[in-house]
């Protein structure tokens, strides 16, 4: 006779459950509907350019994992080998930077350095004799995802490295170990351990990636499966082979995020700083000049195009852009919908948390999960699965018939980008409202105090702090996203990553240059204050 | 049954009719009837069932089977907050983020409109732990044995029937413990009501404690006055729970006292 009382919290999981799940299945349904109407167009787009397309796509994310994670792993190492020198602790928070950067703005960097027009084209051309061709294709799809993943696994294997037991080290030193069984004895099998994860992590934002495809891929012989189906519904209109791109990009996505999830990856990729734990082990003087070496080559590569974001955008006319009419309406569409867009996903996110929680405190220890609980715990993952790009295909297909999807472009990005941050917002929220709960939760229950009194007397104070970290990192988010803008953006809705990306195609680089910049500084912003307030919640 | 001149009410009976419940592995099963207005150490060795004989009677968990009576009354599911009871646990009685007053306002109403006779009343339940003056006052600038005088004063302020004690005293030292205990035996005695209180210190059960009952193995083994519990025609499983140390505390306190 175990009775349950109902509880709020639960209503409103399922309410954001619901919300997610019509996101999503309105998108396949569009899909569908598309499918089945033009069956045997669908069946002809099974061409050679598609397979080329999926080739394309896993080649090019299998070698920028490769890139990014080997390098990472060694760079990694001699960080954890010398856990106190002058600049160390920047160059982790510099590593964090890519995290905050959108794509497009990286793009631009890259271009600006190793372009055609770029900084070292003179060095590059004076090496290889000839004019330098530019760092178009694979090799700048390379460039630009080694740029964005090697900081991170090098990142997330320190954070492996940081879990080796201090006595561990204390035991090497005094056996006498050398760095080379200290390697083999004591860091490789945890770097091992982590190995799959990273590598698999890196992976799956490889074959996702859509911005630096589409500005850095250059023609059809460097095409993903996301910028194709872009292509397919913005340029070629051929809705029925944009069917066929996104349910192999589905099915390829969610390959990689079973094979992930049975490697125990971790799928967000984490914003913490490790701190070093004391080390026993000096290296000597061959191997710190070698690790020397070795963290300043990783240096020079990530710094680069921040730099040359930086300066390419001073040279821009910054005072001429700030008062031009089109790049004042994109900065007040795109805060906004960033905001918009931000709130949506913490309230969303924060529905899911509180019904997990209240639904794993109903269930007894020992009990099996429910399948509301486990839609609550993972239903943002959903996500994951489902590229921004694929969520908006589908709802572009499904409503064109219906009304004119450039006029519904504020309603997508908003949707699209809010639940695409909630795994972000999630991470930052889930442990403190758990941790609120654990203390208030019999109080609160003994008292009486629920629903509204709850939410207001008791977990807004205790959460405000966390909320904000969500809500400024899902802004940095949605701010620098040019996914679903790239589908439904037009002349009378432009945000500031879509004017970027007109003013890159009309060969306006300054300006491009300029508003990158704008860009850059606002997301780095808002992912520093993200990573104070969460810091400071924590003391 | 408040009377409008604040008079207390009296307490109530609690009566555990064959309840049953289990949590993972383990199982309890309580059958038990506690006399109104008296004050029982429950007390047993660790996961004998002593916090969730008391969680069970408080409404945090629901028997599988079985009733909990107060005064007669079956509560079925009624919420925690609907219970004839207050509950004081080990720690995290007080939200962190509210100050002393809201804490023990928060007895008279979960939405925290509190009213001048509010007010009042809430300064009166302070005053009356031994914190006055302290309203303003957040809970990181208490003490521990004040943060708990804190609860004590909500507990007075929603002056339910029946109070349980889940070990509220157990990080205090013993002098501190002490002084809190005779808090508590000093509003049960102006209030009356059925006081439950776990506690693992035969010399708090010694000290409040007009009955004893004594947990083992997810049930209640014994039951009975104090008195009979602390000499040596106690309960054998019972004494060699506290360790038959060939004496009572306050034997072992004679010999010492002796030898100055």
């Amino acid at each position: 006779m175990r009775h349950a009382p109902s509880d709020s919290r639960i209503t409103a999981g399922a309410v954001a459950l619901a919300a997610i799940a019509l996101l999503i299945g309105g998108a396949f349904a569009g899909l569908a509907v598309e499918g089945a109407q033009d069956l045997s167009g669908a069946v002809a787009a099974f061409d050679s350019y598609l397979f080329r397309v999926a080739r394309f796509t896993l080649w090019q994310a299998a070698l920028s994992t490769l890139l990014s994670v080997g390098p990472a792993l060694l760079v990694a190492r001699a960080l954890s080998r010398h856990p106190a020198f002058p600049g160390r602790r920047l160059i982790l928070q510099l590593f964090t930077v890519p995290l905050a950067l959108p794509a497009i703005v990286a793009a631009l960097g890259i271009l600006a350095l190793y372009g055609r027009a770029g900084y070292f084209a003179g060095v590059f051309a004076g090496l290889g004799g000839g004019e330098w061709p530019g760092i178009y294709g694979l090799s700048g799809i390379l460039v630009a995802h080694v740029f964005f993943n090697l900081p991170l696994a090098t990142r997330l294997f320190l954070e492996a490295l940081g879990t080796i037991p201090t006595d561990q080290w204390r035991l090497a030193s005094q056996l006498g170990m050398g760095a080379r069984p200290a390697f083999r004895l004591i860091e490789w099998p945890v770097l091992r351990a982590a190995l799959p994860g990273i590598a698999g992590l890196v992976f799956m934002l490889c074959i996702t990636s859509f911005t630096i495809v589409l500005t850095l891929g250059g023609g059809p012989a460097a095409t993903t499966l996301e910028v194709a189906i872009y292509q397919a519904l913005r340029f070629d209109f051929d809705p029925a082979r944009a069917v066929v791109l996104t349910l192999l990009q589905i099915a390829l996505t969610f390959i990689v995020v079973v094979a992930l999830t049975r490697l125990g990856a971790n799928t967000v990729g984490d914003a913490n700083l490790p701190v070093a734990p004391r080390r026993y082990l000096s290296a000597g003087r061959m191997e710190s000049a070698l690790n020397a070496g070795l963290i300043a080559l990783a240096l020079l590569f990530v710094a680069g195009p921040m730099l040359a974001t930086v300066l390419s955008g001073l040279e821009a006319d910054l005072g001429r852009l700030a008062g031009e009419e089109a790049v004042r309406r994109a900065t007040l569409t795109s805060a906004g919908l960033a905001l918009l867009a931000a709130l949506l996903s913490v309230t969303l996110s924060l529905a899911l948390i509180a019904a997990r929680r209240a639904l794993s405190l109903r269930r007894r220890a020992g009990g099996a999960m429910g399948l509301l609980e486990h839609a609550a715990d993972t239903g943002a993952g959903f996500v994951l699965v489902v590229p921004p790009i694929v969520l908006g295909a589908g709802w572009f297909l499904a409503l064109r018939h219906v009304t004119d999807v450039f006029a519904i472009a504020p309603v997508m990005v908003v949707a699209v980008n809010a639940v695409m941050a909630m795994p972000f917002a999630i991470r930052a929220i889930r442990p403190a409202y758990d941790a609120a709960s654990e203390r208030h939760e019999r109080l609160c229950l003994a008292l009486g105090i629920s629903g509204w009194n709850r939410l207001s007397l008791i977990d807004w104070p205790s959460l405000r702090r966390p909320l904000a970290t969500g809500f400024a990192f899902a802004m940095a988010l949605s701010l620098g996203d040019l996914g679903v803008i790239a589908l439904f953006g037009s002349d009378s809705v432009q945000t500031l990553p879509y004017l970027l990306l007109a003013r890159m195609g009309s060969y306006r680089t300054a300006d491009a240059a300029g508003l990158a910049l704008l860009l850059g500084l606002v997301c780095l912003m808002l992912v520093v204050a993200a990573d104070w307030l969460g810091r400071e919640g924590k003391s | 049954m408040t009377t409008s001149n604040g008079t207390a009410q009296k307490g109530l009976a609690v009566r555990l009719d064959g309840v049953s419940f289990s949590y993972g592995e383990a199982s309890f099963r309580f059958d038990a009837e506690f006399a109104d207005g008296r004050i029982t150490a429950i007390m047993g060795p660790s996961g004998s069932g002593k916090s969730t004989l008391l969680n069970l009677i408080a409404g945090f968990e629901v028997p599988d089977a079985g009733k909990v009576l107060i005064g007669g009354t079956d509560l079925g599911t009624a919420p925690p907050s609907a219970r004839p009871v207050s509950m004081v646990f080990q720690e995290n009685n007080l939200f962190a983020h509210l100050s002393v007053e809201a804490n023990v306002g928060l007895g008279r109403s979960p939405s925290l409109k509190l009213g001048d006779a509010d007010r009042i009343a809430v300064a009166e339940a302070l005053a009356r732990v031994g914190l006055a003056g302290k309203e303003k006052r957040l809970p990181r600038e208490l003490s521990g044995g004040e943060r708990q005088r804190v609860a004590l004063a909500r507990v007075l302020l929603r002056d339910r029937p029946v109070l349980l004690l889940d070990e509220p005293f157990a990080s205090l030292g013993p002098a501190l413990r002490d002084d809190m205990l005779d808090l508590v035996a000093g509003i049960h005695a102006e209030r009356k009501m059925t006081v439950l209180f776990v506690t693992h210190q035969p010399e708090d059960a010694r000290r409040i404690g007009q009955d004893v009952a004594f947990l083992d193995e997810g049930t209640i083994a014994a039951t009975g006055p104090a008195e009979d519990f602390f000499d040596r025609s106690g309960p054998d499983a019972f004494r060699r729970y506290i360790g038959d140390r060939g004496g009572t505390v306050a034997g072992s306190q004679h010999i010492a006292r002796k030898r100055t």
